[in-house]
């Protein structure tokens, strides 16, 4: 579904990411670890066009879309959640869903199946997004992204600052997609919430891929996590 | 001795003074809002805006002066809109626009228009007539029934750019990238279009105020100094970029600088009211309606 080549991007003159290659199958959770500083956010945005790409191949669906100016990507088929939620604050969050709707010129109608994910999200459509709890804000951004209708969905720490029964009602929202073929990408600093729900994990550190193995793998053997993120457990 | 009738003749100069006002600042404060860029140049839309009604009117096409200023009102946004995107292609995405860079930038197309409309319009300040003659007659004093024209298109274009911002999917991008560009992007909105859009809308309400304050004051090609020093202060006490923030000074400021203009001196009220800035800097440096950073 998703297919990088020796991608590298660069912050200017600083090149960050280093022939960053991996594939994403359709109904796939690819997880994505490392230190912080490692790389992770900006594999992400790469994808999404927002960090200029020096060389390599991106495609979707076997399509190269790595000429794609940022705003011709999302309706491509790839949809962002970005790190620290990056809500729109001041507009409702029913204007915050309508910016998904609007990438593919969908229906108002189109928000429901993603409310029924999240149905507290419908007693607050009026709300400005910013006064939600921060649960409510995650559970936002992941919507919004959905009603872009994506075959790829990037998610970058959702669970980062809520409480982990929170991330967990999340996660185990966005593993369902997988049902329906939606391909994850999922930045993770919980190794247990990645290891639970990730198919395969690619250990990032100085913006290379340092190591790649399956999730079940990973657990049985935790010696490469402890190396590239100094965990255990 | 400030009489009842007094007050309510400077009140109503206030309110024509703020109907107009607020549609400059509020030009100004979109594009400082959205694209964070300071535009140095947006009395001189303000300017252009006049100097079109004058082309328009009666001396140049020998038509009725109603007729010419209805002409000016369609023409001075859309001429005025097409430099501004014009402007915004050629240098402010050039220079990406930088907040520093578009500074000095918008400085240079001040000069330019400036000295545009000095070789083809002249040095002269010309008075317009007003496209309509009557007068509201009170039991203390006649008022022109043109000034209250201004007042009633003013609001209706207000509520327009109102309603363009609150329901509309070019109104909504503007709002999502005012907050966040990057991730607007990532839900697909062009932002440097957004910019050229935001850029000409801004100075296309400074023109339409230009065409009202027209038959007011006089076309000249310095008149831009003054909006834009008002626009200003009412953008700093508004919230930089907060739009309720805004109109609610627009209002207060306009009102205020008006009725201290009739009843005392316009230069106490300009002194006035640039004092009020630096108060409120002191006291609320979020500006009045400050319900997020900037
Ligand atoms: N806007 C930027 N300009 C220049 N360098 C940047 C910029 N953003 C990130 N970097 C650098 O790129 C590298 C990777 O950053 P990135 O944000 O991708 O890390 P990360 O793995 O997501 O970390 P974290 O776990 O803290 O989110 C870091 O060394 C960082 O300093
Ligand atoms: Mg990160």
């Amino acid at each position: 579904m998703l297919e990088l080549t020796r991608i590298s991007s660069a912050y200017g003159a600083v090149e960050v990411l280093k022939e960053i290659s991996f594939t994403l199958a359709a109904g796939e959770i690819l997880g994505v670890m490392g230190r912080n500083g490692a790389g992770k956010t900006t594999i992400l945005k790469t994808i999404m066009g927002l960090i200029p790409k020096r060389r390599g191949s991106l495609k979707i669906a076997a399509e190269e879309i790595s000429h794609l100016p940022p705003h011709a990507v999302p309706a491509r088929g790839i949809a962002y959640v970005p790190q620290g939620r990056r809500l729109f604050s001041e507009l409702t969050v029913a204007e915050n869903l309508r910016m998904g709707l609007l990438v593919n010129n969908a229906p108002q109608s189109d928000a429901e199946p993603v409310l029924d994910l999240f149905p507290i999200l419908r007693e607050r459509l009026a709300q400005a997004a910013g006064t939600l709890s921060g649960g409510e804000q995650q559970m936002l951004a992941v919507a919004r992204a959905l009603c872009t209708k994506p075959k790829v969905l990037l998610l970058d720490e959702p669970s980062e600052g809520l409480f982990p029964a929170v991330t967990h009602r999340i996660l185990d929202t966005v593993a369902q997609l997988r049902q329906s073929g939606v391909a994850i990408l999922l930045v993770e600093q919980q190794v247990k919430s990645a290891l639970r729900i990730c198919d395969r994990i690619l250990l990032i550190e100085n913006g290379v891929i340092q190591h790649e193995a399956k999730a079940s793998e990973l657990a049985a053997n935790p010696v490469p996590l402890e190396r590239y993120i100094g965990v255990h457990r | 001795m400030i009489t009842g009738p007094a007050l309510l003749l400077a009140l109503m100069e206030g309110a024509v003074g703020a109907a107009v006002l607020a549609l400059t600042a509020l030009g100004l404060s979109l594009v400082f809002g959205v694209m964070r860029v300071i535009n140095i140049a947006h009395g001189e839309f303000v300017m252009l805006g006049a100097i079109i009604v004058w082309w328009c009117s009666a001396e140049l096409l020998g038509a009725h002066p109603a007729l010419g200023f209805l002409l000016a009102l369609v023409m001075a946004p859309v001429v005025v809109g097409l430099i501004a995107m014009a402007a915004d292609w050629l240098v402010l995405r050039r220079i990406n626009y930088d907040p520093e860079r578009t500074i000095v930038a918008t400085m240079g197309l001040l000069y330019v228009i400036q000295q545009s409309v000095l070789m083809t319009y002249g040095p002269d300040a010309r008075p317009i007539e007003p496209p309509v003659y009557f007068r509201i007659q009170l039991p203390w004093f006649g008022y022109s029934g043109y000034k209250l024209i201004v007042i009633a298109l003013a609001l209706l274009l207000l509520g327009i750019t109102w309603l363009i911002l609150s329901k509309s999917r070019i109104g909504l991008y503007m709002r999502a990238t005012r907050l966040d560009a990057e991730t607007a992007q990532a839900f697909g909105v062009p932002v440097r279009r957004v910019y050229a859009s935001v850029f000409a809308l801004g100075a296309m309400l400074a023109a339409v105020s230009g065409v009202l304050i027209a038959p007011i004051q006089q076309a000249h090609y310095l008149m831009g100094a003054d909006p834009l020093l008002l626009s200003f202060i009412v953008v700093i006490v508004g919230g930089l970029g907060n739009l309720r923030g805004t109109l609610l000074a627009a209002a207060l400021i306009g009102i205020g600088e008006g009725m201290i203009a009739v009843l005392f001196s316009p230069t106490l009220a300009k002194m006035i009211a640039t004092l009020l800035v630096a108060l409120v800097l002191i006291a609320r440096p979020g500006g009045l309606m400050r319900e997020s950073a900037p």
